[in-house]
């Protein structure tokens, strides 16, 4: 488990993490590798799972009927793949696909809810660091929806 | 800048249509050559005033640079009656031009700086004259990064040019598309979160941006928070222009005229102006 | 056809022997154009004879309103300014650039051809003089000069008039550029009538101007007509309608842009573009560009325009200003502070035609004035700038 305390501690995502909560977090932790076009999780899924990518890249799709999957994001290195597990009912909303061979830490989602429900400051530290990850992708979103390169 | 300048400023100058390029489903990229006259010397971030006979002018900015031949390159989308008549104009045809006109992007003045180009859509066009331009000098600039940022991938501009950048050992490229199909294996996001991933210098940067309006405000804030001064950033404004020469008015942007202290505007310089609404 | 204040020729002209004045300049081809009464205002048109000019009468003006009066006297130029100003001759309001035929084998032809008159201006005031000049900083000294305006603007010559009575809306004072016609005239008359004379006291502001008076019976100017000269010239100044604090008022007014008083103003204005029609110094054109059915000729025209119009800014996807409070901020600022950066003047006169000719009375002195004595204010928030 050494290398896995090793990788989360490092991971940009946990910049700044006091060892002591870093370890918390890896005892939730394993390791994952998605060959390319492999699934990391679909929407309706249980979100028992998130991700912090090491290396490599993950398209976030929506799939509708009668037309072939849009893709509304990519994410990468240093990237967190998730944010439904923070949020009852604890769903995936969408698909989660690699694009190529990926390497990621899971980070079991229950695990971490009771882990920070026991410590709220470990609560804290996570949020600290999930918000600005959602604020920044709404924001991208927003722009996103604009179509700024349309017609019109 | 060399060249002579036009006789009269208001009397188009008329060209043929040599060749014409689809480039997407509404642009084109024309390549234009004087019916008589050599034609003017221009710099990269300038515009031509292309007159549609009897129809009326749209500014529209080179989108090669004057290195290339005898002509004016100039890719046009067709969005509008002026436009859209340009747009389906065929190789033969005559139109009318007046310019070279306007201020450009700051090529020489960049030499020994990292180079961050940043194009939105169909901003690529009047940033492609000044990419070229440094790419034929690459050795005096340090880093060069182009940031493309584009609706689909199937509205990317100048694909087959932008895949010769991407060949070359020197310059850094980075696409983002704002939502692709399945079969894109590039980014899906927007162009800020691209400026967030590369790697530069913000003190020895200087950045040129060109775009929608929307798309600058938001990759100036970005290019901030990455540490680049408001004086180091080069943005391309666009309003509706009927004479191009600072006469009749309508192109005015705060207190600069886009015809004539632009387009090319250093942002430190409308910082105040740029986030005015309905100014 | 400039004059240099200082060191100047003065004379009399008897009221009468003023008709010589006008026929010297028609006899040299001038197209002689002065302020006459027609539909109840006073305008410029062209004048021939002396009994042509506004003679006896009077207007009064205030925001919103104008109406002629009769006067007591018969002072031939007992009024201040009307709608008009003489931007419709230098500036006119249609203009036909080009026209233009296409051949079979698409080859475009363009012809040219202007021929303007030569105009000869009669009772040019002082806050116009300085509106000419604002105007010949935007069309000769930018890097394109306009023709069509140099070309008039180069063979008119002026013959000023200081003003006897203020307009109700005037405020040329503010504005440093009157009453008192200093440069730019050919000549500049001061109407002295009283109970014992009817005359005018002449400048002459350069060598065109000392030729034409050649023509004209005149005696030399004493101190006494020219003491009385400068008392009216200072009877007038104290008469302002108006004033307007300029000081500060570029960064004033660009500092504020977000003003809550925009929006105040914009409940009134109708956006119906009278101030820019009557402004002599607002220029703002288009141009039309047409052509016949065939589609083998065509013509372009250029227009006056109005930043009050929808259109006259906008981006593929529509109006850049879309709120009344948007183009009315635009023009405000644009005049008074915007001008300054881009012509090195303000873009004001003080003529006060904006006020009078504005249907709902807006006065672009009360609203320099009410975000200057609130500046910074904000809709609930802090900061005054964006």
């Amino acid at each position: 488990m050494a290398g896995l305390e090793h990788a989360v501690g490092e991971h940009p995502f946990f910049a700044g993490l006091d060892r002591q909560y870093s370890d918390l977090v890896s005892g939730c932790a394993r390791n994952h590798r998605f060959d390319a076009d492999e699934y990391l999780f679909h929407e309706g899924d249980a979100a028992n799972e998130f991700f912090l990518i090491r290396h490599g890249k993950v398209a976030l799709e929506i799939t509708a009927p009668g037309r072939a999957p849009i893709i509304f994001a990519t994410l990468g290195e240093g990237e967190v793949v998730g944010a439904s597990w923070v949020v009852p009912p604890y769903k995936w909303m969408f698909d989660a696909r690699a694009l190529e061979v990926t390497r990621a830490i899971g980070i079991n989602a229950e695990c971490l809810r009771g882990k920070c429900e026991a410590d709220h400051h470990l609560g804290y530290e996570m949020m600290k660091r999930f918000l600005p990850v959602f604020v920044k992708r709404l924001h991208a979103t927003r722009l996103q929806i604009l179509d700024v390169y349309g017609q019109s | 800048m060399g060249g002579a300048p036009l006789a009269d400023p208001f009397v188009p100058a008329i060209y043929r249509v040599r060749s014409v390029r689809r480039e997407l489903h509404d642009t084109v990229t024309l390549e234009l050559s004087p019916t008589s006259g050599a034609r003017p010397a221009f710099e990269p971030g300038q515009f031509n005033m292309l007159y549609a006979f009897g129809i009326g002018e749209v500014p529209i900015s080179m989108s090669a640079n004057a290195r290339d031949d005898d002509v004016f390159v100039h890719t046009v989308r067709d969005v509008g009656a002026v436009s859209g008549a340009i747009a389906r104009l065929e190789a033969g045809a005559t139109v009318g031009l007046r310019g070279p006109f306007g201020s450009y992007w700051p090529v020489r003045a960049a030499e020994g700086a990292d180079l961050i180009i940043v194009a939105g859509g169909l901003g690529l066009a009047p940033l492609r004259p000044a990419v070229r331009e440094v790419l034929a000098n690459r050795q005096r600039y340090g880093r060069v990064i182009i940031l493309i940022g584009s609706r689909t991938p199937t509205d990317l501009l100048f694909r087959d040019e932008i895949e010769d950048w991407r060949r070359r050992f020197d310059v850094d490229i980075d696409i983002t598309v704002d939502h692709a199909d399945a079969g894109w294996r590039g980014n899906v996001g927007v162009v800020p979160a691209l400026i967030a991933r590369a790697a530069f210098d913000p003190q020895e940067a200087i950045a040129l941006v060109c775009g929608p309006e929307v798309m600058m405000r938001f990759t100036v804030a970005a290019l901030g928070d990455a540490g680049v001064t408001t004086d180091r950033i080069y943005l391309s404004m666009e309003r509706n222009m009927k004479c191009a020469i600072g006469l009749c008015g309508h192109c005015q942007f705060g207190p600069t005229f886009v015809c004539k202290d632009g387009p090319v505007m250093r942002y430190d310089r409308i910082a105040d102006f740029f986030t005015v609404k309905e100014l | 056809m400039a004059g240099a204040p200082g060191g100047r020729t003065y004379a009399v002209v008897a009221r009468d022997n003023l008709q010589a004045l006008i026929d010297a300049l028609a006899g040299r081809g001038y197209q002689v154009l002065g302020p006459t009464v027609r539909d109840g205002a006073i305008v410029y048109d062209d004048v021939a004879r002396l009994r042509d000019l506004p003679v006896g009468w009077t207007e009064r003006q205030e925001a919103g309103r104008y109406h002629l009066q009769h006067r007591d006297d018969k002072a031939l130029f007992g009024f201040a300014v009307g709608p008009q100003s003489w931007k419709r001759f230098l500036h006119p309001p249609v203009v036909s650039m080009w026209t233009a035929r296409k051949g079979e084998d698409g080859g475009i032809a363009i012809d040219q051809s202007d021929d303007p008159p030569k105009y000869a201006f009669i009772g040019v005031r002082a806050c116009e003089l300085s509106a000419i000049a604002v105007q010949d900083k935007v069309f000769c000294e930018g890097p394109y000069p306009d023709v069509t305006y140099e070309v008039r603007r180069r063979d008119a010559f002026i013959v000023a008039v200081n003003c006897g009575e203020a307009g109700g809306t005037c405020f040329c004072v503010s504005m440093q550029t009157g009453p008192k016609a200093e440069a730019g005239f050919d000549l500049a008359l001061t109407e002295l009538l009283d109970g014992s004379r009817h005359d005018f006291l002449v400048a002459i502001g350069s060598d065109a101007g000392a030729d034409i008076l050649g023509a004209v019976p005149h005696r030399a100017a004493t101190q006494v007509d020219r003491d009385a000269a400068e008392k009216i010239v200072a009877r007038t100044a104290s008469q302002m309608g108006r004033t307007l604090d300029t000081d500060g008022i570029k960064d004033l007014l660009l500092g504020n842009l977000n003003h809550p008083r925009w929006d105040e103003v914009a409940d009134r204005c109708l956006t119906c573009a009278n101030c820019t029609m009557v402004c002599p110094t607002c220029f703002c054109t288009t141009v039309e560009d047409h052509s016949d059915l065939a589609g083998t000729s065509a013509e372009r025209v250029r227009k006056w325009d109005s930043c009050f119009t929808m259109d006259f800014s906008y981006i593929h996807g529509g109006s850049v200003r879309k709120a009344a409070r948007s183009r009315y901020r635009q023009w405000m600022t644009h005049k008074l502070a915007s001008w300054i950066d881009q012509f090195g003047t303000s873009g004001c006169v003080g003529c006060g035609r904006c006020i009078t000719w504005c249907p709902v009375g807006i006065d672009i002195t009360e609203e320099a004035a009410a975000i200057r004595a609130a500046p910074g204010a904000a809709k609930g928030k802090a900061h005054g700038r964006t």
